[in-house]
């Protein structure tokens, strides 16, 4: 089998789709390899889940191709449907049926009879958590427990490649940690997982490798190391005191981190972002040095943190436009240069 | 705060990785389910849906009822001397508009699964891809069923008598239902066609109004103008109610039965691919 010789669960070659006069998905590039949590992460509207849905079938290209496990997904769709699994929140399960309803229904439409099909879904209910709630409609499930029915209907039978489709948005902490579980334990068992998500951490948390999608185009892919060594060390968050000090304490910083620094709307916090080539290590240093040197200038400082890059920040190192990306003059409006000047 | 949102989420029980973990392991797949099982599959699902949403039987019981009435003893004394006397000629015509009215609900609910997001799960499992649509159409013909038995009981107390006996009587409703099969392609389409509910329903009421109420249901073409008889007489209602009529009389109206299967089959077969190309390409 092809399948097994080139390793990949996925392979995109110029992947298009377009809505009207939007290219939402324009020409999309990808290499998945099986047996691993491949995360494609990117704002709102930046193709995710167009890219799904052309994937899993729903959805067919305006150009280029792709195949899973090597079948194409418009000539061999039905090969394709039957060795992948979604969860997306527009693949969902039927809110009026109960949870129990909805695994057997499922159950029985991928051919298991109805006492194995009983036998499946009172498992997964188990396994899920999800017993006492199974005679319950899904329309009264909180949206934890909705996730969970709704990844327990795509592995009713183990599929060879689930695509989760951003499976965390609007979950709090908890039960965003209970699908990490999930993923984990699915990918534990060989299946192979391509996970959309707006979260840098939780791509961090799962991927192994990234891609980096906005406005339908792979702006960056790599290993979670390769990327974040292309986005920077990260920022250096600091709230002073005094705000009339921080026109001074934007130029200190600037000139010890060689960095960026970005006023915040607050008036007493400033965020420098980290040079692209400054390894983890010395960017504590750097950071240490600055807060010495604000120290000696007699700034207070009340609170300090050096954090990873966030997904704005990645965005803004790869792209220069930030996540939200209806709001021209923003990065203007904030130009350093103006700060220091004043 | 902090004291509500343990009990909360402590009435859920914890996920459990490692019997997860033992489903996982079996990886193999039972074969794919006919086309017939998974049909029927998707008609369960219609069925577990009106056992959870009961008041969605409202219309195929209360409309139903309310039509029988009003149109008996609203048109009864004037065209055929008193309503006990209309209701002969009646009640399989307001049979046959009733249900026929009723199958525009189809794509109403196949327009609010694509909403609710339960139709990419399905459209994204490897089964005979138009199980889907039939499985609403078998779950829509038992609610036509349900209609077609209420209206005959609300008629018998009226003073319906069919001379065609429970043989004339059960030919004529599977007709009506096979005929209202067949009928609803044109709603799923539309289902999948427009973008909204309303849309839906606004296009459907278009079509239905004029094609139930221009037929032979409620009063002997003969007395219209020329071009409307044109029409009338040719409208595949008409067939149907003169068949149905027919077969619940007694009688064999072997042409009229035949030219309403004719339109069944022709219903199925344009807008059967339609809808499926639609449902594909969706």
């Amino acid at each position: 089998m092809s399948t097994q010789t080139s390793g990949l669960a996925i392979e995109t070659a110029g992947l298009v789709k377009t809505f009207g006069e939007t290219r939402a998905v324009d020409g999309v590039d990808l290499a998945v390899p099986t047996g691993t949590v491949y995360g494609v992460l990117g704002p709102n509207g930046a193709g995710k889940t167009t890219t799904v849905k052309m994937l899993a079938t729903l959805l067919r290209p305006d150009g280029g191709e792709a195949h899973v496990f090597g079948h194409d997904i418009v000539r061999e769709a039905d090969e394709v449907r039957g060795r992948v699994s979604l969860t997306g929140q527009y693949a969902s399960v039927d809110e009026d049926l109960t949870g129990a309803e909805n695994l057997v229904l499922l159950a029985r439409l991928l051919g298991h009879r109805k006492p194995a099909a009983r036998t499946r879904a009172a498992q997964l209910l188990e396994a899920f958590g999800l017993t006492e709630a199974a005679g319950k409609q899904v329309k009264h499930y909180s949206g934890g427990m909705r996730r969970r029915i709704d990844i327990a209907a795509s592995i009713l039978n183990t599929p060879d490649l689930l695509f989760l489709d951003e499976p965390t948005t609007g979950l709090d902490p908890r039960s965003r940690n209970q699908v990490w579980d999930i993923v984990r334990a699915v990918v534990a068992q060989g299946t192979t997982v391509l996970l959309t998500t707006q979260y840098l951490d939780e791509a961090d948390q799962l991927a192994s490798r990234i891609a980096v999608i906005d406005r339908g185009k792979v702006i960056a892919e790599g290993t979670k190391g390769e990327l974040k060594a292309s986005v920077g060390a990260g920022s250096v968050h600091l709230r002073l005191r005094d705000p009339e000090q921080r026109p001074i304490a934007a130029d200190l910083l600037r000139r010890a981190l060689d960095a960026q620094v970005q006023t915040d709307p607050d008036p007493v916090a400033l965020t420098a972002r980290l040079a692209a080539a400054a390894s983890h290590d010395t960017a504590a240093e750097h950071a240490a040095r600055a807060l010495n040197e604000l120290a000696r200038a007699g700034i207070t400082v009340d609170n300090f943190s050096l954090g990873q890059p966030s997904l704005d920040e990645v965005f803004l190192a790869l792209t220069g436009h930030d996540t939200q990306q209806p709001r021209p003059g923003r990065d203007d409006s904030h130009d350093p240069k103006d700060e220091v000047a004043a | 705060m902090s004291t509500t949102t343990p009990t909360e989420s402590g009435g859920l029980a914890p996920v459990r990785t490692d019997s997860l973990a033992e489903l996982l392991v079996a990886k193999e797949r039972p074969p794919r389910p006919s086309a017939w099982s998974a049909s029927m599959t998707f008609g369960w699902r219609a069925v577990l849906k009106i056992k959870h949403v009961p008041e969605q039987l409202f219309d195929v019981t209360a409309f139903p009822i309310m039509m029988v009435l009003m149109y008996t003893y609203l048109f009864g004394g004037a065209l055929a001397g008193s309503p006990k006397e209309y209701i002969q000629f009646l009640l399989p015509g307001i049979l046959v508009m009733s249900v026929v009215m009723i199958t525009m609900y189809t794509g109403v609910s196949v327009n609010t699964d694509i909403e609710k997001g339960v139709f990419d799960r399905f459209r994204s499992l490897p089964i005979w891809r138009p199980s889907t649509m039939v499985g609403y159409l078998l779950g829509d013909a038992l609610r036509y069923t349900i209609a077609s038995v209420v209206m005959l009981t609300v008629g018998m107390i009226l003073g319906y008598r069919a001379d065609g006996g429970v043989a004339g009587v059960l030919a004529g409703i599977a007709l009506l239902v096979l005929f209202s099969f067949a009928f609803s392609w044109i709603w799923t389409m539309f289902g999948l066609m427009l973008r909204t509910e309303k849309s839906v329903m606004g296009v459907s009421m278009m079509v239905i109004f004029p094609l139930t109420f221009l037929s032979n249901v409620f009063v002997d073409p003969r007395t219209m103008p020329g071009w409307l008889q044109a029409f009338v007489n040719n409208s595949p209602v008409t067939h149907l109610a003169s068949a149905v009529r027919g077969l619940m009389a007694g009688d064999w109206p072997a042409g009229e039965v035949a030219w309403t299967l004719g339109w069944s089959a022709l219903f199925v077969l344009v807008f059967g691919p339609v809808t499926m190309r639609l449902y594909n390409r969706k």
